[in-house]
């Protein structure tokens, strides 16, 4: 097990990248500290496959280095590594039964035939089939297979780190849940390195201890999942965290007042002159429905989802979405929209911009 | 319950009905029609039972030249399966070599098959052919038309230049439907060079390489034209194989009747050989695999 530092690292798949877009993976400095389990998180095409696989050495880094804990591990092939990766779509050998396809990677390391049969038992009743390790892994269902290739990815014990990119996308949800609830208490007895790929937050947040949120090439927030939920660093974490995301709007910000298209917002804390584009941000969660105070807003439409309902509402052409408790009476009259103040953030270009106390 | 009965549809399938007829059914029928008579001339046919197939079953030269059909047959598929594989793993997955490999490779298989006979039997003169006078000039004595060996070296060869690229093709398919992902979890499984032919490669071509057996098998156990063009089935009788030797017996001497039941038995041979080919083929994948 080792604590895996990406130093200045950045990736481009052309040969001589120009512009800022021409980075798939834009200079990073990073460190995974043992032991941990992380998520990382974001949109399909933002860079997460490419990171991976650099870290597990499949792709060489254009540039910037890769330690584990202090060896540079840059140039260094797969082999050395020492980690195990299981990717999205399931990888089994056909022609091999379960058994040798859960052994294969302890075989090819010339491990002792005792050891390796003990681990493969181990692994088999993690994943739940003991009872199909003499069948050939081929006419197996598409989850059965994906549960081998865990199995795989699980089956060393003394690895770096073990990786996952997007592993349970083609897992049914119940069986999803199941094995997700596996890893972590695998993670929990074994204190591995774990970096989970995902665009589901759902399985970002309960699976990781901490979250990295990336977007376009960039890493933009590492935090807990409350972090991630009550201060986003980036207006990307807040509409992509959070089901619906955070209402961002831009605003004119006066020391600890905000104003949207004139109308005064209050603020909990006092601001510098910002310069760029300014915008506040406030969770759903936190804005509620009034009949006296508040933004004046036209009510679109009310969804109620069962725990809660949905106010979909609209301020001069900006969409806010309010949550409201299922018991709230929803008015003619209430059409006026509350923040809370403690729960607005302020954004200068994207970026959340952290203000004094007033 | 009852179902309406139109015998109108019958019209539908005639026309495939006589298609077939005429392209297959009558012309083996008359094989057949053959194979059971004898004839002294005069267009008059006698009714010879099944004679003939006993006399082919004795014919020593149809024996003979059975034994050297097995033997080119199962030469060359041990050279171009090997060598199709080899060639397939080598060559570029993407990019513009890929595309230059790919049209280079299927440039063989687009000559007429005479014409590849006339190439070789030219190639390998040795008094005007590059092949052949360079070997006479480095001093070795090298013959098709005199020399059994040299004769059949020159006819493996030259299948095996015209044919290896169609085992290369198939496979190269077959290999390009590899996910990427099977690589990179086999490095990240450690396993050597062999292990990831073996285990990824290997099963994954299995489906394409069956076809490209029983083509080859098929294609070299009926080869004619290209041999017939450069050796004529010399020197002697020794690369006479048996679709040259069906020839000149039907057409050279004439003898319409023991033709035609050698036809019936070459026909059921590759049939019966095929067909064990495609079922322990078949067989093994689902066992091994």
């Amino acid at each position: 097990m080792a604590r895996i530092t990406l130093d200045k690292l950045a990736h481009s798949y052309l040969p001589a990248p120009k512009s800022d877009a021409d980075w798939a993976l834009k200079e990073m400095t990073h460190v995974w500290e043992d032991g941990a389990a992380y998520a990382l998180l974001g949109p399909s095409g933002c860079g997460k496959s490419t990171l991976l696989n650099i870290i597990s050495g499949l792709l060489a880094p254009s540039q910037g280095r890769i330690l584990f804990d202090d060896a540079d591990m840059t140039h260094a092939p797969t082999t050395a590594r020492n980690i195990a990766q299981v990717f999205q779509f399931p990888v089994v050998y056909d022609t091999m039964s379960v058994r040798d396809n859960l052994a294969f990677p302890l075989r090819n390391r010339g491990r002792d035939p005792a050891y390796i049969a003990e681990r493969v038992q181990a692994i088999a009743r993690m994943i739940g089939m003991e009872d199909q390790l003499d069948r050939k892994a081929r006419g197996l269902t598409a989850d059965a297979k994906q549960k081998i290739s865990l199995g795989r990815g699980m089956v060393r014990r003394d690895v770096n780190a073990i990786l996952f990119d997007e592993p349970l996308t083609v897992i049914d949800p119940h069986m999803k849940w199941e094995l997700r609830t596996q890893l972590k208490s695998l993670h929990r007895e074994f204190g591995h390195t774990m970096i989970y790929v995902t665009h589901d937050q759902t399985e970002a947040l309960t699976f990781a201890d901490r979250v990295v949120v990336m977007h376009d090439g960039r890493v933009v927030q590492i935090g807990t999942p409350e972090e991630l939920f009550e201060t986003p660093e980036h207006t990307f974490v807040g509409y992509f965290i959070g089901s619906p995301g955070m209402n961002v709007l831009p605003a004119r910000v006066e020391g600890t007042r905000a104003y949207i298209e004139g109308a005064e917002v209050e603020l909990a804390h006092g601001y510098p002159a910002l310069s760029g584009k300014v915008e506040i941000g406030v969770r759903p969660e936190f804005a509620r429905l009034s009949a006296t105070e508040g933004l004046p807003v036209r009510i679109r439409r009310v969804e109620d989802v069962g725990r809660h309902k949905i106010v979909r509402a609209e301020f001069f052409s900006h969409e806010i979405n309010i949550i409201a408790r299922e018991e709230d009476r929803i008015g003619a009259d209430q059409t006026r929209v509350r923040f809370d103040p403690d729960r607005v953030n302020v954004y200068a270009d994207d970026w959340r911009v952290s203000g004094e106390a007033a | 319950m009852d179902k309406p009965t139109n015998h109108k549809a019958w019209f539908l399938v005639l026309p495939v009905l006589v298609l077939v007829a005429f392209s297959a059914v009558i012309p083996l029928m008359t094989v057949v029609n053959y194979s059971v008579q004898d004839t002294f001339g005069n267009n008059r046919f006698f009714w010879a039972g099944l004679e003939w197939f006993e006399e082919m079953l004795r014919s020593e030269r149809m024996w003979n030249a059975l034994g050297r059909q097995l033997i080119f047959s199962a030469t060359i598929l041990a050279i171009e399966v090997p060598l199709g594989i080899f060639v397939a793993l080598n060559m570029p997955k993407r990019g513009v070599w890929a595309s230059v490999c790919l049209v280079l490779m299927s440039l063989p298989l687009l000559i007429p098959f005479n014409v590849v006979g006339t190439i070789w039997q030219i190639f390998g003169r040795v008094d005007i052919g590059l092949l052949g006078y360079t070997l006479d000039r480095l001093g070795i004595n090298y013959n098709y038309t005199q020399n059994a060996v040299d004769a059949w070296i020159t006819v493996i060869v030259m299948d095996v230049w015209h044919w290896t690229s169609l085992v290369a093709l198939l496979c190269y398919a077959g290999l390009q439907s590899i996910p990427d992902a099977y690589y990179q979890a086999a490095k990240i499984d450690q396993a050597s060079r062999w292990k990831v032919f073996r285990y990824i490669e290997l099963p994954k071509m299995a489906g394409v390489l069956m076809i490209a057996v029983l083509l080859r098998f098929m294609d070299s156990f009926m080869i004619y034209t290209e041999p017939f063009v450069v050796t004529g089935g010399g020197p002697g009788n020794a690369t006479t194989f048996l679709s040259i030797n069906l020839v000149k017996m039907a057409l050279g001497q004439f003898d319409l009747g023991p033709a035609a039941a050698f036809s019936i038995m070459y026909f059921l041979v590759i049939l019966l050989i095929s067909w064990v080919f495609y079922t322990v083929m078949t067989n093994l994948d689902r066992k091994g695999g």
